[in-house]
């Protein structure tokens, strides 16, 4: 069983790529389970950084500073009583919420969190990743549609006529990054995501740097394209709580809302993670060219250990800093246990072999969680865009830029 | 400005006075809408502020119909009254001043005067299907049309 | 900016046809849609009824009357004094400014007048009220139109002038700080050194609330253009205050028809040109720095003295009626009250701001977007507790 699992690891392919049933079968559950972490942990994050950037506390009670509301939120949501509207069509109304969560975890396959940390390395991975992602439509159309109510109608027709202006403008974009991994000497391009991050290893650059400002251009406007697909604010229309009340899932509750809220979040993820495959050189470690060597190497690797140290050490902060009143004696001793598991796991992440595994993973985790960030950031600072307004911006703004990068970066490419 | 109108309309101007600095004057309904647009075009009383009514149950013409006017040229404040006897109509304002609208409406369902040539005179704070105008004095303080609380919100009495 | 009303005299009074609801609404194009009474954004229980060809705003009627508490009917069974207290929870976000126009007109019926030291306490916390009146309006106009985080910083804000409240006659929203006659409170102690301080805390904010808005482009394309109403068609329609200012009217009752001191301090009427949702913004932001002027000039000069003229135990107003009314933070409030010469009202008419406003929305939305009708019933800035009284 050792010798399977050493022998696994020492391959240098994807399982999908080696046919692997198995370790497919086993990175799927650790990636489905690593969405619903990451998941709980957004829900959590997003409520204590937006509540931080408004001068407030944010969840205080459930658990220290907060830690466990998202797991009260989800049993609450869980034993919430299920109600389905009288007039709605009940097969769609049911299957709507599973189309989207599948679609938006299907994208996952061919998410590269490593060079072999993935499903599989599609050779079609950016179409695959497209066309899945663009499904996800279908789910929310279906949703709105069976309410039969007028809110979700309109968020549902808001949505969709959102979601396949802005893929048109994200799509370009994500072709003048493939196009740049064929402006090589070699001349080879490539769809697959491994390949892409692969490309931006051997052209020893991240693609939103290549071509300057091309590369970024192209960034930018996938950047903005995917907080319209993903329906986050400043481009929250069809679920702005002012005018729509919820939008499209306005008549879904309990479980059903969860996976519309869970195929949110993994949604925000799948898109990040995207961009930070195509132009932030995904699981490279920044500077891999400047800073070589077997000094720099070892200062990298140590990040991953570095960071949950000192989210330890914020843990230990605060346990410092609970009241010393015994009605908080639980939450104090929860809120070291928590610090411990962090600095225990930071400790191992030292280890040699494990943190050259990790730290693909690292890096890559890193560069979305950054992305995460500015999506909260976003929801903190802008108001919400008007409907005609938002289709200007998609179809007179984004769409010309990324036609415009597009055949500049072809030129530019051909020229160099 | 008063002698003017009273040159004008005689008898239809019953009383022109000033009531702690306040002008006020009392008319017959009958010309006044006639009154309230050449106020408006000719005394440069622009802005409706106000249409509300009273109701005196012992007078034989129960209500007083006040429209307050302000003038913003003038900075000046004038009230026209008109008194109406119960079940009477008045013609309606709002062509003259389309903020005349809801206070007009409003008027009609405190007190129950209607307003003739008013485009849509129904109920505007209580509920459509209620009995009953609660300003007039015979309403009492704790009254309520009990079939409408009994029907519409299922419950025996709303007190 | 066409003026409507008299070009189109019909636009403003047609209404809704409302038959049956369509059940099967897919397939016509208009869609009836009811926003409210429970809706994120109706401020309140207003119920506006829209008709849409798609997203775009056929026509609206507004149903209102959720919060009626049949005010006027109460003033006819209450002392003048007891009444007063009822006026607070009309519009009870500037519940200082209702206390004041009320304590005024019966001020004014029974001729007497508040001594000066009171009258510029009232000015003091008639200023702070509008101030965290437009604070509110802000956050929650913001909040409307998808910023959420100035609600935060505005009802952080908010929250010291309702200290200030607290401490001055120990309620902070509906504050019943003023009597018949003047003021019952003096003043407490440090209270001078407190508003001045606050001034100093809250001119940098306001700044704060500027930079996150004003200049913001979506905040600009959101607003500007959207709402418009000419100065004409607010005229008629009778429409007052902040927004009745942005269409480029330059009238305030402050100055037109000074009451308590306003008379005697230096401020401006800040007025917009376009008569749009960012004018409105920009005229609010405006008089919020007015007002910080006032109060800057108030605490100054603030007069020694007694703060009670001398009324009578039993208010016996003389036979009349009297109608005066004051610049709240929404526009004209008015009281008409009439007195049988007993010690209760004959009849008190409140002259609502929100409601005569709230009869612009449906010419105001006419023709734009759903989330269009968000942001003007944002920017008339009602209070539906006066809407409905």
């Amino acid at each position: 069983m050792l010798d399977y699992i050493k022998s696994y690891l020492s391959s240098d392919v994807t399982p999908g790529a080696a046919g692997n049933l198995f370790w497919a079968f086993v990175y799927i559950l650790l990636i489905f389970l690593g969405l619903s972490v990451a998941v709980i942990a957004m829900n959590w994050l997003e409520r204590k950084i937006l509540a931080h950037m408004q001068v407030r506390l944010g969840p205080m009670r459930v658990g220290p500073h907060g830690l466990l509301q998202p797991i009260a939120d989800a049993i609450k949501l869980l034993i919430k009583e299920d109600i389905m509207p009288a007039e709605a069509d009940p097969f769609v109304f049911w299957v709507a919420p599973i189309v989207v969560v599948i679609t938006t975890f299907t994208v996952f396959i061919v998410v590269p969190f490593g060079p072999t940390h993935a499903v599989t390395d599609m050779n079609i991975g950016v179409l695959f990743m497209l066309g899945v992602s663009s499904l996800s439509v279908l789910g929310i159309v279906m949703a709105g549609w069976a309410s039969n109510s007028h809110y979700p109608l309109m968020g549902a027709l808001r949505s969709s006529a959102q979601m396949v202006s802005y893929e048109i403008a994200m799509a370009l974009a994500v072709v003048s990054a493939v196009l740049m991994t064929s402006l090589n000497r070699e001349g080879t391009g490539t769809l697959s995501m491994i390949g892409i991050v692969q490309a931006q290893q051997v052209q020893q650059t991240w693609f939103v740097f290549k071509f300057f400002p091309l590369g970024l251009i192209a960034f930018f406007i996938f950047a903005v394209a995917m907080i319209a697909e993903t329906n986050r604010a400043p481009f929250d229309l069809p679920e702005a709580e002012s005018e729509l009340t919820a939008g499209f899932h306005t008549e879904y509750s309990g479980f059903r809302w969860s996976l519309f809220f869970l195929a949110e979040y993994s949604a925000m993820i799948a898109v990040s993670s995207i961009a930070v495959t195509l132009w932030l050189g995904g699981w490279l470690r920044p500077f891999p060219h400047w800073l070589r060597g077997e000094p720099s190497d070892l200062v990298f690797s140590l990040f991953p250990g570095l960071t949950f140290l000192f989210l330890a050490a914020m843990a230990f902060y605060s346990t410092a800093r609970m009241p010393k009143h015994p009605y908080f004696r639980v939450q104090t001793i929860g809120l070291a246990g928590f610090g411990a598991v962090l600095a225990l796991v930071g400790l191992i992440l030292f280890v040699r072999p494990v943190r050259d595994r990790i730290q693909d993973i690292y890096w890559f985790s890193t560069k979305v969680a950054f992305s995460m960030y500015m999506y909260i950031w976003y929801r903190g600072t802008f108001p919400r865009y008007r409907f005609d307004q938002l289709m200007k911006v998609g179809w007179k703004v984004l769409l010309p830029m990324g036609i415009g990068v597009l055949i500049l970066t072809a030129f530019v490419g051909v020229l160099l | 400005m008063v002698a003017k109108l009273k040159g004008q309309y005689g008898s239809g101007i019953r009383e022109a006075s000033t009531y702690l600095g306040q002008n006020y004057m009392v008319v017959e309904p009958s010309i006044i809408v006639e009154l309230l647009q050449i106020l408006r075009d000719r005394e440069q009383f622009d802005y409706c502020v106000d249409v509300t009514a009273l109701h005196y149950p012992q007078r034989e013409k129960q209500f007083d119909v006040i429209w307050i006017l302000y003038s913003f040229p003038r900075n000046e404040r004038i009230r026209v009254k008109t008194m109406i006897a119960d079940g009477e109509t008045v013609p309606s304002s709002v062509t003259v001043w389309p903020a005349a609208n809801w206070l007009e409406r409003e008027v009609y369902d405190m007190f129950g005067i209607r307003f003739d040539g008013h485009p849509n005179l129904k109920r505007i704070l209580l509920p459509d299907g209620w009995k009953g105008h609660p300003l007039r004095k015979d309403y009492g303080i704790i009254q309520q049309d009990q079939e409408w609380v009994q029907i519409n919100l299922g419950i025996e009495s709303g007190q | 900016m066409p003026d409507r009303t008299t070009t189109d005299p019909t636009t403003y009074l047609s209404h809704l046809e409302l038959g049956e609801p369509d059940k099967t609404f897919l397939d016509s194009n208009e869609l009836i849609i009811n926003m409210g009474p429970q809706h994120p954004a109706t401020h309140g229980v207003l119920r506006v009824i829209l008709k849409l060809d798609g997203e775009k705003v056929l026509g609206t009627e507004c149903v209102i009357g959720y919060l009626h508490r049949g005010v006027e009917k109460i003033a006819e069974h209450r002392t003048y004094a007891m009444f007063n207290p009822y006026v607070d929870r009309m519009d009870y976000v500037a519940a200082v400014s209702n206390g004041l126009g009320y304590c005024e007109a019966v001020e004014k019926l029974l001729n007497v007048e508040a001594p000066p030291r009171a009258r510029y306490i009232r000015v003091i916390l008639t200023e702070l009220n509008r101030l965290a009146s437009h604070m509110l309006w802000l956050g929650t106009h913001a909040l409307d139109i998808g910023a959420i985080t100035p609600l935060f910083y505005t009802f952080r804000d908010r929250e010291e002038i309702l200290k200030i409240f607290e401490k001055y006659c120990g309620a902070r929203l509906t504050t019943h700080a003023f009597r018949i006659g003047g003021c019952l409170y003096e003043t407490y102690e440090g209270f001078e050194g407190e508003v001045k301080k606050f001034l100093d805390f809250v001119t940098p904010k306001i700044d704060e609330y500027e930079e996150l808005l004003t200049t913001n482009r979506i905040w600009v394309e959101r607003t500007r253009g959207v709402g418009v109403i000419s100065e004409k068609d607010c005229i008629a329609l009778g429409v007052t205050g902040p927004v009745l200012r942005a269409s480029g009217v330059k009238w305030d009752l402050r100055k037109a028809q000074p009451y308590a001191a306003y008379a005697e301090f230096d401020f401006e009427i800040p007025i917009g040109q376009n008569g749009d949702t960012y004018d409105r913004y920009l005229v609010r932001m405006q008089e919020m720095r007015q007002s910080l002027r006032i109060i800057g000039q108030a605490v100054e000069r603030i007069p020694e003295g007694p703060i009670m003229a001398k009324v009578p135990k039993v208010i016996k107003p003389p036979v009349g009626e009297i109608y005066h009314s004051i610049e709240a933070p929404k526009g004209e409030l008015g009281y008409f009250i009439v007195s049988d010469g007993s010690t209760q009202p004959y009849r008190v008419r409140v002259r609502p701001p929100s409601f005569v406003n709230l009869q612009a929305l449906d010419i105001m939305v006419r023709g734009q977007l759903v989330a269009d009708v968000i942001a003007v019933i944002g920017t008339l800035d009602i209070v539906l507790g006066e809407v409905d009284r």
